[in-house]
C-alpha cells in the first residue's frame, strides 16, 4: 500500500467526533479521506474558514472559497468565516483539538522542525509555529526517512518550529509517542519488525515489551 | 454588477475613484499593506495598476506572495518591492530568487503573530505578547516577558501608510462586506493603515449590506475603487 495512505489513514483514527482539527497542507490534508464511519470532525482551515470539506462536484469550485494552499474547498452546512486573528485566536487560544503537520525532522525531546533548510529552502513559517505551539494535540504525519536518511533524530539540526513537544508521530513504518522520557514505540507497521524500525531511526528508541500492530486501511 | 435606476436615484459612491488615480496617490518607497492568502481575497486591479505604472521601493506588508502570476506576486516579479514583510513566500520562486541575490528583504513572521502585529497596529496596542516562535530563529533580537510563569515574545505593532484590501461588497458610504475565506487579513489591516483603499467586488447603494453584515465600518475607508469587474480580478 501506499505510504501517505498507511500514514494517513493511520493519523485518521486519532481524531473524535466533535474535535476542531486542522490539516497541513500535502500529506496531512489527506487524513480526511480516512475518518472511521460515523466519525463527524469540524476542520479548520487557517486562511479563516471552520467546516472545510472537498469540493462537492467539479464545477462547483468558488473562487472565495479555498484552503490554505489557495486550492477550491467546500464548506459543510453550518461552516463559518472569520478573519485571520480569529484564525490563529483558534489555534493558539487551545481552542483546537489537533493539528496534523508534515515534518523534515522529529528528536527525542519531541521537537519538531519543518519550515525551512538553511540556505536550501526557505518558504516561511506560515502558520506552523502558531499550530504547533497552540492545538491541544500535535500530530506529525511524515515518511520515517528521506532519501534513506532517517528524520527521527538525537536533535533536530533544523531550526525548530515550536519548543513544544509534540504528540505523536505516525510514519508509515511506526506510531511513535514522544514523552517526557523520550520517544516511545507504540505501534509497528504489518509486516514491519521491531529491529527495522529501530535501525531506520537515528533517535533512541523506547520499545516496551508489547508494540501493537499499526491498523491500516483496509 | 448592475444596480436598479430607483435605489441609484440621488445618491452616489461619493469616495469612488478610478483605479488609476488610486494608484497615482501611492508614492515609490510608501509602506503598503495588502490583504489576501495566496491570492484569494486580494485587490488585483490595484495591484495590476501598481505594476503598470511602475512603481518602485514598495515595502509590502501581506501574508504571502502568492505565485508569479498572481496577487502580491505581480508585484514581485515587477521588482517593485524594496522588502516584504510576510508569513510564506514558499509559493513564489522569484521571491526566493531575489532573497538569495540581496535585491528584496524578506521579513519572514508566524502569520498568527502577523496577523496580531496588523491588529495591534489598529487598535492602538504597543503590541502584543506571543508564545509563538520561542526558541526558534523567530526569537532573534526580540524581547521576552515572563507572564505567570510562562515566556512570551514581544511583538511590535504594525502600520501602513496604505491598506489596500478586497471586499465582497462596498456601500455608497463605503461600509464593507467580505465573503468567505477572501476576508483574511483585509479588515485587519483596513484599521491600520492612514489611508485606506477598498476594491470591492460589487457597489451597492447605502443600506443594502445590513449594520451586523458591516465587517469593516465605512469610517474606515477612504477611497471605493470603481466598477470592479465581476469576479472582482
Amino acid at each position: 500500500m501506499d505510504d501517505k495512505i498507511v500514514i494517513a489513514s493511520r493519523v485518521a483514527l486519532e481524531l473524535a467526533p466533535g474535535e476542531l482539527v486542522n490539516l497541513g497542507i500535502g500529506l496531512p490534508t489527506l487524513v480526511a479521506n480516512y475518518l472511521p464511519p460515523g466519525v463527524e470532525v469540524f476542520f479548520q482551515s487557517e486562511n479563516g474558514l471552520v467546516g472545510v470539506q472537498p469540493v462537492p462536484e467539479i464545477g462547483l469550485e468558488d473562487e472565495f472559497l479555498t484552503d490554505a494552499g489557495g486550492s477550491p474547498v467546500g464548506a459543510v452546512p453550518g461552516a463559518c468565516a472569520f478573519d485571520s486573528a480569529f484564525s490563529f485566536g483558534l489555534i493558539r487560544g487551545g481552542h483546537l483539538s489537533a493539528t496534523v503537520l508534515g515534518g523534515l525532522e522529529v528528536d527525542e525531546d519531541g521537537h519538531l522542525a519543518n519550515w525551512m533548510v538553511p540556505g536550501k529552502m526557505v518558504p516561511g513559517m506560515g502558520g506552523a509555529m502558531d499550530l504547533v505551539t497552540g492545538a491541544k494535540r500535535v500530530i506529525v504525519a511524515m515518511t520515517h526517512t528521506a532519501k534513506g536518511a532517517p528524520k527521527i533524530i538525537p536533535k533536530c539540526t533544523l531550526p525548530l518550529t515550536s519548543v513544544r513537544r509534540v504528540d505523536l508521530v505516525v510514519t508509515e513504518l511506526a506510531v511513535i509517542a514522544p514523552t517526557p522520557e523520550g520517544l516511545v514505540l507504540r505501534e509497528i507497521a504489518p509486516g514491519v519488525s521491531v529491529e527495522q524500525v529501530v535501525k531506520m531511526t537515528a533517535a533512541r528508541l523506547i520499545v516496551p515489551a508489547d508494540v501493537a500492530q499499526m491498523p491500516v486501511a483496509a | 454588477m448592475a444596480v436598479s435606476a430607483a435605489l441609484t436615484a440621488g445618491t452616489r459612491p461619493q469616495k469612488a475613484v478610478s483605479v488609476e488615480k488610486a494608484a497615482e496617490m501611492i508614492p515609490d518607497g510608501a509602506v503598503l499593506m495588502i490583504g489576501g492568502f495566496m491570492g484569494v481575497g486580494s485587490p488585483h486591479r490595484l495591484i495590476a495598476e501598481l505594476v503598470r505604472q511602475g512603481r518602485k521601493d514598495l515595502t509590502v506588508i501581506c501574508n504571502d506572495t502568492s505565485r508569479p502570476d498572481n496577487g502580491v506576486g505581480l508585484l514581485v516579479v515587477a521588482r517593485a518591492l524594496r522588502k516584504v514583510v510576510a508569513s510564506h513566500i514558499g509559493t513564489n520562486p522569484e521571491t526566493q530568487k531575489q532573497m538569495i541575490a540581496g535585491d528584496i528583504e524578506v521579513e519572514l513572521v508566524p502569520q498568527g503573530t502577523l496577523a496580531e502585529q496588523v491588529r495591534a497596529g489598529g487598535y492602538g496596542l504597543g503590541g502584543v505578547l506571543t508564545p509563538t516562535g520561542i526558541g526558534t530563529p523567530v526569537e532573534d533580537g526580540k524581547q521576552t516577558i515572563v507572564v505567570d510563569g510562562k515566556t512570551f515574545l514581544v511583538e511590535k505593532p504594525l502600520r501602513a501608510d496604505f491598506a489596500l484590501v478586497a471586499a465582497k461588497r462596498a456601500d455608497y458610504r463605503g461600509n464593507l462586506e467580505y465573503e468567505m475565506t477572501a476576508r483574511n487579513f483585509n479588515p485587519l489591516m483596513a484599521m491600520a493603515a492612514e489611508t485606506v483603499i477598498a476594491e470591492p467586488v460589487e457597489i451597492v447603494p447605502t443600506g443594502v449590506i445590513a449594520p451586523d453584515h458591516v465587517v469593516t465600518p465605512h469610517v474606515l475607508v477612504d477611497y471605493i475603487i470603481q466598477r470592479s469587474r465581476p469576479n472582482g480580478r
